[in-house]
């Protein structure tokens, strides 16, 4: 865990609001692992107020990227940021995904900017396990493939892909029989559609890691602001420090 | 000319400077020790212990606000005996001063955390009776002028170390709790605890908070959190640990000026893992170029228009 001014190197828009901002920094894109994430002070005053949490898109070398879109006053401000300034960026923080490959497949279930954490673990993943991802969204605008692999499309509208959401996709591909037994499940997208995944991954048996998202103010355990309740119901694990990635057998969504 | 003079005194207790962290901003006082040398602290201030571990209130416990943040953490923390376990002898391998934050539900608890921690390696306590995130206890205590001399007495009664109230600005007078706090033995005070806050979601027509309000924090709060130590030194002759929306030295200097002995820094720990680090440097680099030879020199010295 690093606190480190970080040139931003490169700039890129993705699609219409998405926005790809990378960083240089050799300890954090070191010690990165798929799944972590970075807490961005985005601005050197005092409004907005507190760091925002990014998830690592990707690591190249000293370099690390995130992926985000204007959403309130924190990303606003960091879509005005250009290649030649630097920021400053504490990481890489959290657990991230489990990698131990222990599996055949993985498969990859992302909802809207959800796709943010998974070139990074594709990067990792390959050339050992086969990848299929599955991405949704409310409407074609809103999708987010940058990255993945042997890709799934599911809208609401049905304006791209199928018309259904993303974990419904998923589960018509398993009712097909397409997947082997060798498989591993990894999402990360809105609440409703984690709980979805959860519950389809439980229901039949899958292993799933999931990665996840609150609002937190410090990014490393301090500040208490992001709790998660365990499944049993007895205690809060922090999604900074105990998450962001959890396994959908140890937390209550 | 030579290094200005840091140190401070509340009571018996030498601080070697005035910036301490604030209970909650610092964790058990070791989880930022990536970021910061905890031995150039004045003081760390534990989180809020209680007797029993406690789970803290459900999500969403943060929302930002304007340069501030309002925050219904509801006091989670492992508790009495697994803090002298596990974080105090990792604590006290520093050269800092550990003031431990005693936060319950009833007087009797109150008494019975100072008692357990009394003889432990612990140099004060710092006693919460202004959390406003928990509905047993909390603000309950911290409003009532009666129930803040009986907790100061009994607590002074059976403990070894200084005890410093925590207040909080959420009522009209601070200065007659600081006073009541005063006369039932208390060695300072801590002014201010958070104010409290609610923000809402026009969509839903909800609070962003589960808890419906939060105790708010930060730079927004820090005028009105000066105000307040200013209104306890004028009329309350007891020490002050001035708290509210520091961020950076010149914050540090206005609650010196006002009247503080020291200050904790709080929210912008989280901003800043570093900063209280800066600050410090900040104060001497302060001190020097103004030829102010002890940071004690500082204390109360407003010039009043």
């Amino acid at each position: 865990m690093y606190q480190i001014i970080s040139p931003i190197v490169d700039r890129k828009i993705v699609s219409d609001q998405i926005h790809l901002l990378t960083f240089k920094s050799k300890e954090i894109a070191k010690d990165a692992k798929p799944g972590q994430f970075v807490n961005v002070r985005v601005s050197n005053g005092l409004y907005p107020y507190l760091r925002r949490p990014f998830s690592i898109c990707e690591v190249n070398y000293d370099t690390f990227s995130i992926l985000f879109s204007v959403f309130g006053m924190g990303t606003k401000v960091l879509a005005e940021k250009k290649a030649g300034g630097s920021l400053d960026v504490i990481g890489p923080l959290g657990k991230g995904f489990s990698i131990d490959k222990d599996f055949e497949s993985a498969i990859i279930v992302a909802g809207g900017l959800g796709s943010a954490p998974f070139p990074f673990l594709i990067s990792r993943l390959k050339p050992d396990v086969n990848i299929k991802s599955f991405v949704g969204a409310r409407t074609k605008e809103l999708l987010i493939s940058y990255k993945l692999e042997n890709i799934s499309f599911a809208t609401d509208d049905g304006s791209y892909g199928k018309k259904m959401n993303v974990v419904e996709l998923l589960s018509d591909e398993f009712q097909k029989g397409s997947f082997d037994s060798k498989v591993k499940l990894y999402g990360c997208g809105p609440t409703l559609m984690l709980k979805a995944l959860s519950k389809f991954a439980l229901e039949n048996n899958f292993d799933c890691e999931i990665s996840t998202e609150a609002a937190m103010a410090c990014g490393f355990g301090i500040c208490q602001g992001c709790p998660m309740e365990s499944s049993n119901g007895e205690k809060y694990f922090l999604v900074c420090k105990d998450g962001p990635v959890f396994n959908v057998r140890d937390v209550k969504l | 000319m030579s290094k200005p003079d840091l140190k401070v005194k509340i009571g018996s207790l030498e601080f070697n400077n005035p910036i301490f962290v604030a209970s909650g901003t610092f964790g058990y006082g070791l989880e930022s020790s990536d970021f910061v040398d905890i031995n150039k602290l004045g003081a760390i201030v534990t989180k809020s212990l209680s007797l029993k571990p406690r789970k803290g209130n459900p999500p969403p416990r943060i929302v930002e606000t304007p340069s501030g943040m309002l925050n219904a953490i509801g006091l989670a923390n492992i508790g009495v005996e697994r803090f002298l376990k596990e974080k105090l002898p990792l604590l006290n391998q520093f050269d800092t001063k550990i003031i431990a934050n005693v936060a319950a539900s009833s007087v009797e608890e109150y008494v019975e955390c100072v008692r357990l921690m009394t003889n432990e390696k612990i140099d004060a306590f710092e006693i919460n009776v202004s959390c406003p995130n928990v509905h047993d206890g909390g603000l309950e205590f911290g409003t009532n002028c009666l129930k803040v001399g009986e907790i100061t007495q009994k607590t002074v009664a059976v403990s070894t170390k200084p005890i410093i109230i925590k207040l909080t600005p959420n009522v009209t007078r601070i200065a007659e709790f600081a006073q009541v706090a005063k006369e039932n033995g208390a060695a300072a005070v801590s002014a201010i605890n958070t104010f409290i806050g609610m923000v809402i979601d026009i969509t839903k027509r909800k609070p962003k908070l589960s808890h419906n309000t939060g105790g708010l924090s930060g730079p927004a709060i820090k005028p009105l959190a000066v105000a307040k130590v200013f209104q306890i030194y004028k009329e309350v002759d007891i020490p002050i640990i001035g708290i509210g929306g520091i961020s950076n030295y010149s914050d540090v200097i206005e609650f010196l000026l006002a009247g503080a002995t020291a200050v904790q820094i709080g929210t912008h720990n989280f901003v800043e893992p570093d900063c209280t680090e800066k600050i410090i440097s900040d104060l001497v680099k302060y001190l020097i170029n103004n030829n102010v030879k002890s940071v004690k020199e500082l204390i109360g010295k407003l010039q009043l228009f």
